[in-house]
């Protein structure tokens, strides 16, 4: 290796420079056009006071907000919130569990939600067993023969973890159905005595 | 109404839900006329993010007509088409009031580290999203705007969230002129990304990805060259070859948490679950970087840590920037790009369905089936 053929990394400037104003200009539309970092809209990153619309210093309280949930780290519930979806059943219980005994910074606040989540879709599934729309385990699926599943992923490498998907969605469902045949079978022999 | 509602990790549907109703003084009831499904409904979908309940439904980019408005509502009146920023925001906490719109203190009581999000999960404030005929939107003086006359109805649509969060991400880059600039990431986002690094005076911009419809249009739409990294061993080595084994000045992480590229972040983070997601991309962002230099990071990460070399990022002495974007923040330069031309939000767009057929949108977006970049959702589409 020559003293030119020395990487920019080990030199004291870039090899090659970049192209021109007048060469950017030319083949990118706007090039440059928010050079000065005063033309950013985020810059600087704090502005106050922000313009936002406001016409209250404090939301008006929205009603209902007793008993919500909410995260420790805050000192009440905001006043204004979502209220899609209030708790209920056991998945319930442990989501509150998680909001009223972990902040944020505990990871067992987010793993008692995430077990919180699980136990909700099996609550939610077992009554859609006894609904006419029971729930399946993967959603879609047409879409691999009309919408080319096969041509689409042609060649492409994240074919390697996507053949696990169907390990991972059909898993807990088939591990479901098992243990519900070993539990009534158990059952079964119990009251036979 | 009609609306997508969650039925668990994988499962999505259309169901019967009531229209919202006015809850909060400053709420207003806009009636959906496009929405959009984002890569980071994704990690919704498989089930990534805590706290996500069935029968939510999802949907943080939409725009429509305003149904109905509460009596404190001064801005808007009914009939207005207003596009709808992907942040809930009330404009008065200490954040609001500093331009942090999207770390708003007063809409998400479930979480102190994230603002408020339409149809985000609980852990964003629990709100039912866009993906629907009717969507509640709450602090309705502050959040929407009205669509300006010309501009066209998808590229409204795309700058509530993608085109917004990738113009964002270039300025968190600190581009400099002359520098040279990777996006990791050709989707909705890092094509924008792309777009924006050249406005803010970037001399090179190299996008990685693998899909080659993707890495198609950041040529075309971006100007940019592209890396498949799915050509390559190591991409990081191929990133070093390509800037003179300095590193890029500035590398922007338009990918998030479910990064494809190492097969056992992904096997860990996105199918077993033992970390929030695979944070590949962000690892590639600080390997690739120059020392000095900084890292971009706008896409969406959950709450459950991940496997991240930070003491790379220590030792090389980056900069490493990033947030939610506060979109309404965006807004007025964005228009004037887009008006311009310099911005071109709705060329991301490959796909639209009827919102009776959520489902077949979720799984072709998240299988990248059909060469699908962005899907919009037309929740009236007969």
């Amino acid at each position: 290796m020559t003293q030119s053929d020395i990487p920019s990394a080990y030199v004291r400037d870039k090899r090659t420079p970049p192209p021109s104003r007048e060469e950017l200009r030319a083949r990118i539309p706007g090039w440059g056009a928010d050079l000065d970092p005063a033309d950013r809209p985020s810059y600087p990153r704090l502005q106050y006071p922000s313009d936002t619309g406001a016409h209250w210093d404090f939301p008006e309280r929205q009603p209902g907000g007793e008993g919500r949930e909410h995260s420790i780290e805050h000192a009440f519930v905001t006043p204004v919130f979502g209220t899609a979806q209030p708790l209920s059943g056991l998945s319930g219980a442990i989501r509150r569990l998680a909001y009223a005994r972990f902040s944020e910074g505990r990871l067992a606040h987010w793993v008692l939600l995430v077990v919180g989540d699980r136990v909700d879709a099996w609550e939610h599934h077992l009554r859609s067993f006894a609904s006419g729309r029971p729930d399946v385990p993967a959603t879609g699926l047409r879409t691999e023969f009309t919408r080319g599943g096969v041509r689409s992923r042609r060649g492409r490498s994240d074919v390697r973890h996507q053949l696990l998907d169907p390990v991972v969605v059909l898993g807990p469902w088939v591990a479901g159905v098992g243990g519900a045949v070993l539990g009534v079978r158990r059952l079964v022999r119990a009251v036979r005595g | 109404m009609r609306a997508m509602v969650y039925r668990g990790p994988y499962k999505v549907r259309v169901e019967d839900k009531d229209i919202p109703a006015i809850e909060h003084p400053n709420d207003a009831i806009v009636r959906v006329t496009l929405a959009a499904i984002c890569g980071s409904d994704l990690h919704l979908y498989h089930g990534l993010m805590p706290d996500t309940r069935i029968g939510h439904t999802f949907g943080h980019e939409f725009i429509g007509v305003v149904e109905r408005v509460g009596p404190s509502v001064q801005n808007l009146q009914v009939g207005d088409r207003v596009m709808v920023p992907f942040n809930i925001f009330c404009g008065s906490c200490w954040f609001c009031a500093r331009g942090l719109y999207s770390n708003c203190h007063n809409v998400n009581p479930n979480a102190t580290a994230v603002g408020g999000i339409y149809g985000y999960s609980h852990t964003t404030g629990g709100y039912d999203g866009g993906q629907s005929q009717y969507v509640r939107v709450p602090c309705a003086d502050v959040g929407p705007a009205k669509i300006p006359d010309w501009m066209h109805d998808e590229d409204a649509v795309v700058l509530t969230d993608a085109a917004a969060t990738g113009y964002f991400g270039a300025q968190l880059g600190e581009i400099a002129e002359g520098d040279t600039v990777v996006v990791l990431g050709a989707g909705p986002v890092g094509l924008v990304a792309a777009q924006s690094s050249w406005l803010m005076g970037a001399g090179r911009v190299i996008v990685v990805d693998h899909l080659q419809e993707r890495l198609e249009k950041a040529r075309t739409m971006a100007h940019a060259e592209t890396i498949d990294y799915d050509e390559y061993d190591d991409v990081v080595v191929e990133m070093k070859k390509q800037t003179d084994y300095l590193g890029a000045d500035v590398v922007i992480e338009a990918v998030g948490a479910e990064a494809d590229g190492n097969f056992l972040q992904q096997v860990t983070g996105t199918k077993l679950k033992v970390q929030g997601g695979s944070p590949v991309a962000l690892n590639w962002a600080i390997d690739g970087v120059r020392k000095g230099g900084t890292v971009s990071v706008v896409g969406a990460y959950g709450p459950i840590p991940n496997a991240v070399k930070f003491g790379d990022a220590m030792n090389k002495g980056l900069t490493l920037r990033m947030n939610q974007t506060p979109v309404k923040r965006q807004w007025p330069r964005m228009f004037e790009h887009v008006r311009n031309g310099h911005l071109t939000p709705r060329e991301v767009v490959t796909h639209r369905f009827p919102l009776e057929d959520i489902a077949e949108a979720y799984h072709v977006f998240s299988s990248k089936l059909d060469g699908c970049i962005k899907p919009l959702i037309v929740p009236d589409a007969a």
